[in-house]
Formats: structure tokens, sequence, C-alpha cells
């Protein structure tokens, strides 16, 4: 259907169902991350002998997220006297339009994906860059001195990382030929690229925690050490679109790992094939998504030094050699 | 070329990572620290004053807000004192209620320093385990006394309240429970090669330095110095027990965590064998006069508390209340080296150094 679409000649109701269209998406993400949210605390909850929210909403807490942005809604929206004002109310829908603009080329399912381009890989890699700039934007507007730290790092750390994740991904653009996500979710039809590319895998497994401010990864936020790092001065709604940011990056790199490495929508075995590929990616994602939080609660942070050591002296040859091998393999034995 | 500043930052007393209200004033070059100058004081209430005026039987619930994490030792040090220039003689029972009391708070105290340790680190979890087994020794200090935090337990003499039934079985089955969950500890955190790359020569000092700054307990022993009051200079009853006294020769960071950890399993010790010889029963305050007046002198006692030497100095004319009263504080000692150790290290391991040092704000303020 969406193809036609793109097909067809432009006018207002091909935009009308265009725009409708993002908008229910846009829905489904925020109701992704209300009950990610709340996911994430309980999963954190339990695995710290806590129960995590179960107040609001009954006893799963299941309102919990609701009210809590509620209550950021109502807020004052504090603008430190000597912010750069322009800036300051500009870094957080900086940071966030790229991460929900990314999930544009996501391939769901054979049929849902919203827009089926030939680079969607590198369209995702090269928006999801842009929030590195909101976030520096947001240390520097804000004139505090913890916020430019925690923006500093930020830059430095996002930048350092998405060259390893790059690179680990281009062992499998190597394999499927293609950058097209659809291509490469068919391409895994004998064989996911986690078992074909388990290096490139876990390679962008790190990576991309580097890449989502999580930890052992969370230095740019550090609460020990900087406070809250970059959104230190930011309060209320503007707050929110910063961990909405994070937040729908976490669903967009879960759904891209589930795409580039565990075969998107396809079932395990070609057996299973009666059981629609929304269910096999929704549990593929989840999966994804409880190794996530999982890091979370096991690991301490990195150190600021060691963590650009590691990508650089460790990561990064690591995915050349990956790369290096892979072309060698596919030359070798597959051309 | 780009003209670059150093910049002042201001961390506490409000900062998160100070464990209190501790200030500390930095000048950094990028994430380097240039120069670290400590604030303190935010927290004084001036104990020492205050006791000059009170009974020495008032004194005690003052000292229990010290060290609020290990008040245990406190009450212990100031009665011991008094009781060292009375020349009181204190009943076997009450020696031994000390001495599980004390080293119970050495582990709970130990357990939140490795709990907020990581806390600062970035680690969440270790955290709430840590506090999960430290609100079982919470609560068993809180049936003896009647008190989470500040138990106002011990007296000139002895002890306040007697073991209440099942008590000392309570602590029997404690003992091995936590040596299981230490087990638990390392394997979630000791090898978790982030970790000890966060630590690992950290906050580094030699044998001389400790010893220049007078730094006492595990900052101390870290450097190699085997030096533990409990056995070079026994009080109480130390001297019964088996126990060794963990020395480690790294000086750094990775070796005062491993040092108190392994603390822990000797207090573990220290209390099953303090279990199995506890007399069934007997006195546990000796007798003394309803009002006590130490003896005409001067008097200074140590003692080893979970941060280091913790002294206590009395000098008397006689009457109710001491004329003079000083507590030789080992956080306040400890800190000292603090400066020293953070020039031209990193913003990140400012936090780690800090949180080594193991300091309870209460203690450093006085």
């Amino acid at each position: 259907m969406i193809e036609d679409l793109l097909q067809s000649n432009p006018g207002w109701a091909n935009f009308g169902i265009f725009f409708l269209l993002g908008a229910v998406l846009l829905l489904v993400v925020l109701g992704f991350v209300t009950y990610g949210i709340l996911a994430e605390r309980k999963v954190m909850g339990y695995m710290q002998l806590r129960h995590g929210p179960n107040q609001v909403g009954g006893r799963w807490g299941l309102l919990q997220t609701v009210a809590d942005v509620l209550k950021l809604l109502l807020k004052e929206d504090i603008i430190p006297k000597l912010a750069d004002r322009p800036l300051f109310i500009l870094a957080p829908v900086i940071a966030f339009a790229p991460s929900f603009m990314v999930l544009a080329t996501i391939p769901f399912t054979d049929k849902f994906q919203f827009a089926d381009i030939g680079i969607g890989l590198l369209y995702y890699i090269a928006v999801s860059g842009l929030t590195t700039i909101g976030v520096v934007a947001g240390g520097w507007a804000s004139n505090n001195k913890y916020a430019l730290l925690g923006g500093m790092r930020a830059a430095a750390q996002m930048i350092s990382y998405e060259i390893p994740l790059v690179m680990s991904v281009l062992g499998i653009i190597l394999l499927s030929g293609s950058l097209n996500l659809n291509d490469i979710v068919e391409a895994q039809k004998h064989g996911w690229y986690i078992l074909l590319q388990p290096v490139a895998f876990i390679i962008f497994m790190i990576a991309s925690v580097a890449e989502l401010n999580r930890t052992p990864f969370d230095l740019p936020e550090a609460e020990n050490e900087l406070v809250a790092g970059y959104h230190v001065e930011y309060s209320g709604f503007r707050w929110a679109f910063f961990m909405l940011a994070e937040y729908v990056y976490l669903f967009a790199m879960s759904a891209l790992i589930t795409v580039i490495f565990l075969g998107g929508w396809l079932p395990p075995l070609s057996i299973l094939g009666f059981i629609p590929g929304a269910v096999w990616f929704s549990l593929k994602f989840t999966l994804v998504l409880f190794i996530y939080i999982w890091f979370r609660v096991a690991f301490p942070r990195f150190r600021a030094d060691k963590l650009m050591e590691f990508g650089w002296k460790v990561l990064l040859p690591i995915a050349l050699a990956n790369i290096f091998l892979t072309a060698l393999i596919k030359t070798l034995f597959f051309s | 070329m780009l003209r670059t500043e150093e910049m002042l930052l201001n961390v506490g007393p409000q900062h998160p990572s100070t464990h209190g209200v501790f200030r500390l004033v930095i000048k950094i070059d990028g994430e380097i620290i240039k120069e670290a100058k400590p604030v303190i004081g935010y927290l004084h209430r001036g104990t020492e004053k205050l006791a000059e005026n009170l009974q020495y039987t008032q004194i005690i619930p003052y000292t229990d807000r010290l060290d609020y994490l290990s008040a245990m030792t406190n009450n212990y040090v100031l009665c011991h004192a008094v009781e060292t220039m009375m020349g009181t003689q204190i009943p076997e029972r009450a020696e031994y209620l000390r001495v599980l009391a004390m080293e119970l708070g050495r582990v709970a105290s130990h357990l939140v320093w490795w709990g907020t340790f990581l806390l600062d680190i970035g680690a969440v979890s270790p955290f709430l385990y840590a506090f999960r087994e430290r609100e079982m020794i919470i609560n068993m200090l809180n049936e003896l006394s009647g008190a989470r935090l500040t138990f106002n337990y011990m007296r000139v003499g002895g002890v306040k309240w007697d073991a209440p039934e099942g008590w000392i079985e309570k602590v029997r089955d404690f003992v091995p429970y936590m040596r299981e969950q230490l087990e638990g500890y390392h394997y979630l955190v000791s090898g978790n090669e982030i970790f000890i790359n966060r630590v690992k020569g950290v906050g580094r000092y030699t044998k001389e330095d400790a010893l220049n700054y007078s730094l006492s307990g595990v900052n101390l022993r870290s450097t190699g110095v085997k030096w533990d009051l409990r056995k070079d200079e026994p009080y109480s009853i130390y001297n019964r027990f088996n126990f060794d006294v963990p020395v480690h020769d790294g000086g750094d960071a990775w070796a005062r965590y491993q040092l108190r950890l392994a603390e822990i399993e000797e207090s573990l010790k220290i209390i099953e064998q303090a279990v199995e010889q506890f007399p069934a029963e007997g006195e546990i305050l000796a007798k003394v006069p309803k009002i006590i007046k130490a003896p005409k002198g001067e008097a200074f006692v140590r003692i080893e508390s979970p941060r280091g030497e913790i002294g206590c100095y009395i000098a008397s004319d006689g009457k109710k209340e001491p004329y003079r009263l000083k507590f030789r504080r080992p956080s306040f000692y400890n800190l000292q080296i603090l400066p020293k150790l953070l020039k031209g290290e990193n913003i990140a391991n400012l936090i780690a150094i800090l949180g080594a040092i193991d300091i309870v704000l209460g203690e450093v303020d006085g």
C-alpha cells in the first residue's frame, strides 16, 4: 500500500494519509515508551529485590508512567537566566526529532514499513547521529558546568562509538549485498546474521549501548559524577523530551538489532511460519530490550578515558578485522 | 591555537556522591583536576564542647551521631575511656554483648560502604543487595538496643539491655548466610572488568604517605602496614578470638575494596567465636555509682572502628562532667590526604578516590 502511495502523484490526499500514518506511529511509539519505561522499572525492580511501581493503575503500576508524564507536564518550565535561550529551547527538539525519524525505515513486518528506501541502514545511522548535536547544544546552552562536561562527554562518546557501530554492520552489508533493511531480512532466510556474524553482533551490541547512553556507558549523564550531565538544568517537559528521545532510540535500536541480526519478522524455523511475522518480531525485540535492561542492572560505569581507549583500541580494530575476514571468506568461497 | 582556561567547579555540598555535606572546590582543565580544596564543617555540631556540660551517660547519645554508620564503636570508645579512668571491671556477658554489637556494626558499616561505593561507580544493584543484609543486622541491633541507627546501647560499666531470647541464635544463623552472600558479591562485582578498570591503580599512595598523613584503618592497611588495634593493642576481650588482619600492598582503591570485604569475613569469624563462647548468664552492668564521676586526671584510649583508629581523650577534674573531651575521629584524619590524591586525576576518579577513603561526614565534622 505504502509502495503504491510513494509511486503515485503527490497530492493533499497523499499527504494526509502519510501524516495520519505518522501520527499513528507516534502514538504506537509513545505507547511503547510508556510501557517500556514501566517494563524497565519492573524488571529492574525484581532484579534489585524491589517491586517497582505498584500503586498507580493497579498492582502492576500500569498507569505509573502516565502519571509521571502528567506530572512533568504540570511542572514549572524553568529556563536559567544566563542560558542561551533559543538554543536551550531548541536542543530537546533537535535531540528528539531524529529519534523518531529513524523509525520510518524499520521494517516491522514484511508489509508494515513506512519508507522502504534503498539505503535504509545508512539512513538510520546518519540520522541518529544528529541527536548528538541536540545533546551538546543542551549542555552548552544551559550555562552550567556540569551540563557542559556532560555534553562534551556525550559528543566524544557518541562520535567514538558510531564508528565501530558502522564498521560492525559493514560485514553484514558485505554478506547481504544491500543497505536496504528489507533485503537484509530476506537474506537471513537461511541463517540469521547473529550466527554468521557473531563478532559483529557483539561489537554492535556494545557500541549501541554506548550510543543509547545507557549503563555501562551512561557517562554523559553520570549521576554520581556530573549530577545529571547535559540535562541538569532542564525540567518539566523539556527534560521529558530528552528522556523520550532516549527511550525512542531504545525502541529503534532494539528494532534495528532485531532486523539486522535476528532475522526481523522471520520465524526461527520455517515450520513455524504459520505464526505471523509481527509476533516473531516482537518476541525478538523484547529479548533485545530485556538484555539492555539487564545490562543496566548488572554493570558499573566506564571511566571516560577507558571508554575512549576501549572504543578506539579494542572495538574498532576488531570490527575492521571482522570486515576483512568476512570479505576474504566471501571472495574465496562464495563468489 | 584555541584559548583554553581552567574551570572552577564546586562539587557539593549537595552533590550526590559526597556522602553527605562534604564540599570540594576543584580547578579543572578539561576533565583533569589541577587543584582540589576540601571544605568541611557543614555538619559541625560541636560535640566535644557540648560534652563539657553533660554527664558521662548523657554524652553517649552524642557519640552515636558522630560516625552514624558504626555507632556501637563510638559508644564503646567513650565508655572505655571512662572505665579506664575509673578502673571498672566489666562483666563477662557485657563484654561479649559489646563485641558482638561492635562486630555486627562493623559488618553493617562495610556493607554500606560497599553498596555506596559501587553506587558512586555507577552500579545501582549492589547497593540494594548490601542493604538487604545490612537490614538484617540493623534489625538484630534494634532488638538489642531499641534503635536502628543511634543505638545508645553501651553504658559505663557494661551495656544497657540484655540480649532478648533467641537473639544469639539469630546472630549465629546470620554468619553462614552472610558468608554465602559475600560469595555472591565477589561473583557479581569483584571480577567485573569494568569495575577493576575503575579502581585498579586509582588513588594510589605509599606506605610513607599513609603514615605521614596519619591514616588508619583500611586506608593504612591497604599500603601493607599490618596495624589493627584489635590485634596490636587488644582492648575488651579481643585477645580471646582467633582472626586475621587482612593487609594488601597495592595502596590503591582496589586494595581498599578487597580489604573491606576481607574484613567482613574476619568480623564474621569473631562473631562466630563470640557466639560460641557467649556466657549463658551473668550481669550485664558492673556495680557503678548512679552518677558517674571520672577521677581527677586524664586518659586516652583508642580502638579500631570500621574507618580506622577512633580515640577518646578525657581530662577530668573529678566532677560528673568532663573538663575536656576530645575524639580522634578517623574519617577526619583519613580525609586529609584527599587534595594530594586528587591532583592530576580525572574527574571520574574523584568519586572513586573519595569513595574508597570511606568517610562519614558526621565524624569528619564532629
